[in-house]
């Protein structure tokens, strides 16, 4: 039958290709190792996610509204190195409140840049991604950040912690998922992001005063980027500058292999704990399978750019258009 | 100008689309050295007209003939080839690239290895650019140029092809009274060349200033060409508007409430000056002029879009500042606006999300939408506009324009406003939803709304308004009551010839 013709192959492949694909890897992957499918591992690859995927949250918002942030891996690199230095100087219960804080003044500094100035966020945090990781620097003196007492503190129980045989990383990104989830389903003011990411113009003719919307997107960004940084430095007690380097590309990866455009007007939190997943279950199946560490970057990358495409092919419903 | 073969003969171009003869054995023909008028009122047929001219439609049926030769048009390309060239409206302009480049672009001179040969280009461009008298060279930067004058780039890039017949499209639009009297001695003197001009106005002032003869379409058909020295606005109008409309709509049995809105002395810069209405409940009160009249600026005006240079906005006799659309909203004014797509929807959310959009803050179950009464609201608004879904859940971007424009005005009405402001209701609008729209707009006066409609379309305003404020240049011109307007005192209200005299 030559009534299947190539274009609706290809718009198949265009809507349901990273299924497919994931589908393809987990079966090879299984084939490949049996370890894939323990359950040792698979709670071994959410808790390593847990990280990438708390700050995804919080930028599934910003890309729903229509803009970008590149800025948190380097942010979270400061709140790490903020909160480790404070916990000798304030103590642990003052140095996490005071971490947050110094954290949403930089999401609340983007938020006015892009929001009320309407700045474009792409050169925002592009700049913000530098300028975060010189002012970490300058705070650290370029110097690793390490806690005194290594054993003695409670503060461990965010990064090694368990409940319930579950750990802690995994309780707070389910939670917070769960939590922002409903946020941005359920709310008003989740329903206003999406109006103001589809048509930000039909938005601002609606009454929705858009500017703000940004703001609190980007609040609620440099408020998970907290929340991550404080988990990776609770697991490592200690850490280097450089911890959240080449995240916030991660989380866009993540965020576009759930489905969002980076447009703007489309996705949810579920669908980014899906990108999340996948894109955790690919990395570490890579390493099962004995690829080297460094592959891991250039199968990472290819699977972001076919994202993109994906991405686009879906808009148009070809894989190819001569034209946009 | 003895010569009698025409530049460009138009012989019984008929275009359909789906539902719709946009062009109905239209012939007429421009003889080298006329300017030659085309006018007829929004929907009569001159765009398409144009779009066939410009090798972007293929007509069904008929030809059209440069000079001696029949000649087919697949592509804009080709109809450049051809001889005849387009000056937009809106310009085409590479706003980074010098003069030179943006004439030449696509054909720069070259040298050996693909280079281009910079002098060639300059002394070309300047040789062109003598011939039109302006005051910049080859090497200025475009974007640095007035309007008026990218205007003449785009002419001079006209006048480096063999051009047979040159089209302006409403070429005034946007330019000064100084700038328009340069841009009619380059006409005068393609003229002088022996080239034909079809220049395409709403302005009659203009029209009888530089054109030879009009012709005039109306829906879709030829209707006649007129000497234009020999005849007159009534004639002109008479013929573009033709059919005795429809304006019988019932009387008014409703008793009129009080001022919901009056503005006083109203200015904003230079998109409208001195404007003063006032718009009582139960009443509609209709804005009819050209396109950049300030029509649409005053709306955006009272909605809090733009700020007020001068003047007042009163609401039930108190007077108000508004400075965003949201504090528009919180105190009753609601508009329904002109681009339906760009401005009124969020084409990838559902029906029921745009339709709530403006006051989803305030349907809350807790701290969550209450998705149950906001399909509630839907169902209340789909019924009572008649609108036409498969259900809430549908897209809005999936919906025809009429269902379209039927979830912006059910979105306002919903949200219960002092007063409804509508610009431009039935834009790209097929006929059988117009006239519902048309009697909705009524019934809503009728309920006691005040509403004000801006429209560019004469019958539309003419059928729903209880008053028209004529509008020309940013300013009202004269303000009729529905017993007095007729279409041709509206006409020429509006197109700056007469104000107050035009009723005697």
């Amino acid at each position: 039958m030559s009534g299947v013709n190539k274009a609706q192959i290809g718009g198949f492949l265009a809507r349901q290709g990273i299924l497919v694909a994931f589908v393809v890897f987990m079966v090879g992957f299984t084939l490949a190792n049996q370890r894939f499918l323990d359950p040792d591992n698979i709670m071994g690859v959410m808790r390593s996610s847990a990280i990438l995927g708390v700050m995804a949250l919080g930028v599934t918002f910003v890309v729903i509204s229509g803009n970008l942030d590149l800025s948190v891996g380097s942010m979270m690199s400061f709140s790490t190195i903020v909160v480790l230095d404070l916990h000798d100087k304030l103590g642990p219960a003052l140095a996490i409140p005071a971490m947050f804080a110094m954290t949403l003044c930089l999401g609340a500094f983007i938020g006015f840049l892009v929001g009320y100035l309407k700045l474009n966020s792409l050169i925002v945090t592009l700049g913000m991604l530098s300028a975060i990781h010189g002012l970490t620097l300058t705070y650290s003196g370029g110097q690793n950040m390490d806690i005194a007492d290594k054993e003695g503190t409670w503060f461990s129980v965010f990064g090694q912690g368990e409940a319930l045989g579950i750990p802690v990383p995994i309780l707070i990104f389910v939670g917070l998922a769960a939590l922002l989830g409903v946020t941005l389903g359920k709310t008003p003011f989740g329903r206003k992001v999406y109006a103001v990411g589809g048509n930000g113009t039909a938005a601002t003719f609606s009454g929705i005063r858009r500017a703000r919307v940004v703001f609190i997107c980007y609040l609620m960004s440099s408020f998970c980027v907290a929340t991550a940084g404080l988990i990776q430095a609770s697991r490592s007690l200690g850490s280097q500058n450089t911890v959240g380097q080449g995240l916030e590309l991660e989380v866009l990866a993540a965020i576009i292999l759930g489905g969002a455009s980076l447009l703007g007007g489309s996705g949810t939190i579920f669908k980014t704990v899906i990108g999340v997943l996948i894109l955790g279950f690919i990395q570490n199946g890579l390493l099962l399978v004995g690829l080297q560490f460094y592959v891991q970057y250039v199968v990472t990358w290819v699977i972001i750019i076919l994202a993109v495409w994906l991405d686009i092919a879906a808009k148009r419903g070809k894989l190819w258009s001569p034209i946009a | 100008m003895t010569d009698q073969t025409p530049a460009l003969r138009l012989e019984g171009i008929v275009k359909t689309f789906p539902g719709v003869r946009a062009l109905d054995g239209v012939s007429f023909s421009v003889m080298p050295g006329e300017v030659h008028a085309l006018m007829g009122e929004n929907g009569a047929g001159k765009s398409t007209l144009m779009k066939v001219l410009g090798g972007i439609h293929q007509p069904d049926s008929g030809q059209i003939v440069v000079g001696e030769s029949p000649v087919v048009m697949r592509s804009p390309l080709e109809a450049k080839a051809k001889g005849i060239v387009f000056i937009h409206q809106e310009l085409s302009l590479a706003e980074e690239l010098s003069v030179a480049e943006n004439i030449y672009l696509g054909e720069l001179p070259r040298k050996r290895f693909g280079l281009v040969d910079w002098p060639r280009l300059e002394a070309q461009t300047n040789e062109i650019l003598g011939k039109l008298k302006v005051g910049f060279n080859a090497k200025t930067k475009v974007g640095d140029l007035s309007i008026a004058n990218q205007q003449m780039v785009e002419i001079a890039r006209a006048l480096t092809v063999d051009a047979k017949a040159v089209i302006f499209d409403e070429p005034t639009a946007s330019l000064t009274d100084a700038e328009k009297v340069v841009l009619f001695d380059v006409i005068a003197d393609l003229r002088a060349h022996g080239v034909g001009i079809i220049y395409i106005s709403h302005r009659m002032e203009e029209i009888f200033k530089i054109t030879d003869r009009i012709s005039v379409l109306r829906d879709g058909q030829y209707r006649g060409t007129l000497d234009t020295a020999a005849t007159d606005e009534e004639e002109i109008t008479s013929l573009m508007i033709g059919r005795k409309l429809d304006l019988t709509r019932s009387a008014r049995t409703h008793e009129l409430g009080g001022v919901a809105i009056e503005v006083r002395g109203l200015s904003c810069g230079g998109l409208f000056r001195d404007i003063d209405f006032e718009v009582r409940r139960g009443e509609v009160l209709g804005f009819y002029g050209l396109v950049g009249a300030g029509r649409t600026e005053i709306a955006e005006t009272l909605f809090g879009l733009r700020d007020p240079s001068a003047g007042q906005i009163l609401l039930d006799g108190e007077e108000v500042r508004i400075h965003s659309p949201a504090e528009a909203i919180a105190r009753g004014i609601s508009l329904v606006p002109e681009d339906r797509k760009g401005q009124g929807l969020v084409l990838g959310m559902n029906c029921r999300d745009n339709m709530t959009l403006p006051q989803v803050s305030d349907l809350k179950a807790g701290p969550f939408v209450a998705e149950g009464a906001e399909v509630a609201i839907f169902d209340q608004y789909r019924d009572r506009l008649d609108i036409r879904t498969p259900g809430w859940k549908q897209m809005v971007g999936n919906l025809s324009g009429g269902n379209q424009q039927k979830i912006v005005i059910g979105k306002w009405l919903s949200m219960h406003p002092n007063v409804l402001i509508v610009d431009e209701p039935t834009r790209g609008i097929d006929v059988g939803s117009k006239s519902e729209i048309h009697n909705l707009i009524r019934d809503l006066a009728a309920q006691g709304y005040a509403v004000i409609v801006i429209s560019s379309e004469m019958p539309e305003v003419l059928h729903v308004s209880d008053r028209i404020v004529a509008m020309y240049s940013g300013q009202i011109m004269r303000t009729f009551t529905a017993e007095e307007v007729t279409e041709d005192n509206l006409i020429q209200a509006i197109s700056g010839l007469s104000g107050e005299g035009a009723a005697a």
